[in-house]
């Protein structure tokens, strides 16, 4: 039942014929789970508290960074360096005291998916990789639960609704029926990698809180068995079918027990963070200033990608031509790997590794990014 | 025959194009295969074929003025 502040509260919802209050009731007593509060969860978060729905939860482990600002307007300035759960329920919380929050300060892993995702009744995807994707998608296949998914390549996008009825009320696909497998290798394909327009993700969330309020409140068509595929730069709208494939939902895990011992992260061949074949600026200069003859530099960003640093450049192998051209990069010296972040050098590594068991490379941690901020910081 | 080509996301990124106009191919195995000898970069990548707004998975024969899109999965959010 909604109260009287409610009824007020949301009275231009309640006023359309569609919704009314059997739907603003389906909205409250609805609950909702967000994977990633980034630039995609932002938007979803803050209008899904909007429109009233009754229970919210939140998947994050991250903290604010300062690069973050430009596309996660939940966050300010003053939020640098905190936990993001806990800074988007501060400010949601703010927006609608009548919302229930409930926070997870962790990564979604196999062990914990399950658990976590049984008590919700959508989901929605802000994450920011591959494994992830695989694995809410195969967790939801699992509970039977609809997913909303987002995702982000520069100024371009793609929507979609998975595991949900379509128009004639047959399940409709998976992820992996439109995407059996992964990518080859997770290449330089995030935001922090690449860059991304600071109101793309808040297009998208705002698609994917629209299909999420849709289900709840049973009205219109739902975006199942078809994606959606947009891009800021031409404002162009494409929309493409999809047909469930049954031996797509074969490949998923059938059991929790086989769900919890799928290796995600091999499947998707992402690289592990802990990458201890690392070296820093400080030693970077070290190593230089020591005997310059003993390293070789490598670049593995695309060619001519800026900035172009005059003090680090001797070769170029941008990261898809990486085994091809293995042969410039010297057994003899140490050879250190760079690109903007040291996301593509840390791939490199795992790359030439695996194919050629090399064991004289390091990445530059931070990479150009890194670079530039410690010449900023010392003129 | 003329086909039109439309490449999303990191595909446009590897050849450069977003679109472009290919003859005389007459299913998409012979297109996916020529625009591999034209695009050697898209080898890399992992990508599924839609004909006409559909989503296909087998070989598919194409006709006069179809639209062929080559979509990659995005990674990021």
């Amino acid at each position: 039942m909604l109260n009287p502040e409610e009824l007020l509260r949301y009275n231009r919802q309640i006023r359309l014929p569609e919704i009314g209050e059997t739907g603003q009731e389906k909205l409250k007593s609805s609950k909702v789970l967000v994977i990633g509060a980034g630039g995609l969860g932002c938007p979803v978060l803050q209008y899904l508290t909007a429109v009233g729905v009754g229970t919210i939860g939140i998947v994050d482990f991250d903290k604010v960074d300062e690069s973050n600002l430009q596309r996660q307007i939940l966050y300010t300035t003053d939020d640098v360096g905190k936990l993001k759960v806990d800074c988007a329920v501060r400010k949601l919380t703010r927006q609608n005291p009548h919302v229930r929050f409930i926070t997870y300060n962790l990564q979604l892993t196999n062990q914990n998916a399950i658990d976590i995702i049984k008590n919700y009744d959508i989901i929605v995807d802000g994450t920011d990789n591959y494994a992830t994707r695989y694995l809410l998608n195969d967790a939801c296949v699992l509970l039977d639960k609809p997913w909303i998914y987002g995702s982000i390549h520069r100024f371009e996008a793609q929507v979609s609704v998975f595991n949900y009825f379509n128009k004639n009320k047959i399940k409709g696909p998976t992820y992996r029926c439109l995407f059996p497998s992964p990518p080859l290798l997770e290449l330089e394909d995030n935001c922090s990698e690449i860059g991304v327009l600071g109101v793309l993700p808040g297009i998208v969330g705002m698609l994917q809180a629209n299909e999420t309020i849709k289900i709840i409140v049973e009205i219109g068509d739902v975006l199942s068995g078809e994606l959606l595929l947009l891009n800021a730069l031409n404002l162009q709208f494409h929309t493409i079918s999809i047909e469930r494939n049954e031996s797509s939902i074969q490949a998923t895990p059938a059991t929790e027990s086989q769900f919890k011992k799928t290796a995600y992260g091999q499947f998707c061949n992402t690289v592990t963070k802990e990458l201890k074949l690392e070296v820093n600026i400080e030693e970077l200069h070290r190593l230089m200033a020591e005997n310059r003859e003993n390293i070789q530099l490598v670049d593995v960003r695309e060619q001519n990608e800026s900035p172009q640093i005059e003090e680090l450049k001797e070769i170029n192998i941008p990261l898809v031509e990486i085994i091809d051209k293995a042969y410039n990069i010297d057994r003899n010296k140490k050879v250190i790997i760079f690109c903007k972040s040291g996301v593509r050098s840390a791939i490199a590594i795992q790359l030439l590794q695996k194919k050629f068991g090399m064991k004289n490379l390091f990445t530059l941690k931070g990479g150009v990014n890194e670079w530039l901020k410690t010449a900023k910081s010392n003129t | 025959m003329n086909i039109n080509v439309l490449f999303f996301g990191s595909l446009a990124d590897a050849t450069g194009k977003s679109r472009l106009e290919i003859n005389n191919v007459s299913d998409t195995e012979t297109l996916r295969s020529k625009l591999l000898r034209d695009f050697p970069k898209l080898e890399k990548y992992k990508f599924v074929i839609a004909v006409c707004k559909h989503v296909v998975k087998a070989n598919t024969t194409l006709h006069e003025g179809d639209t062929v899109a080559f979509l990659p999965p995005f990674a990021g959010g």
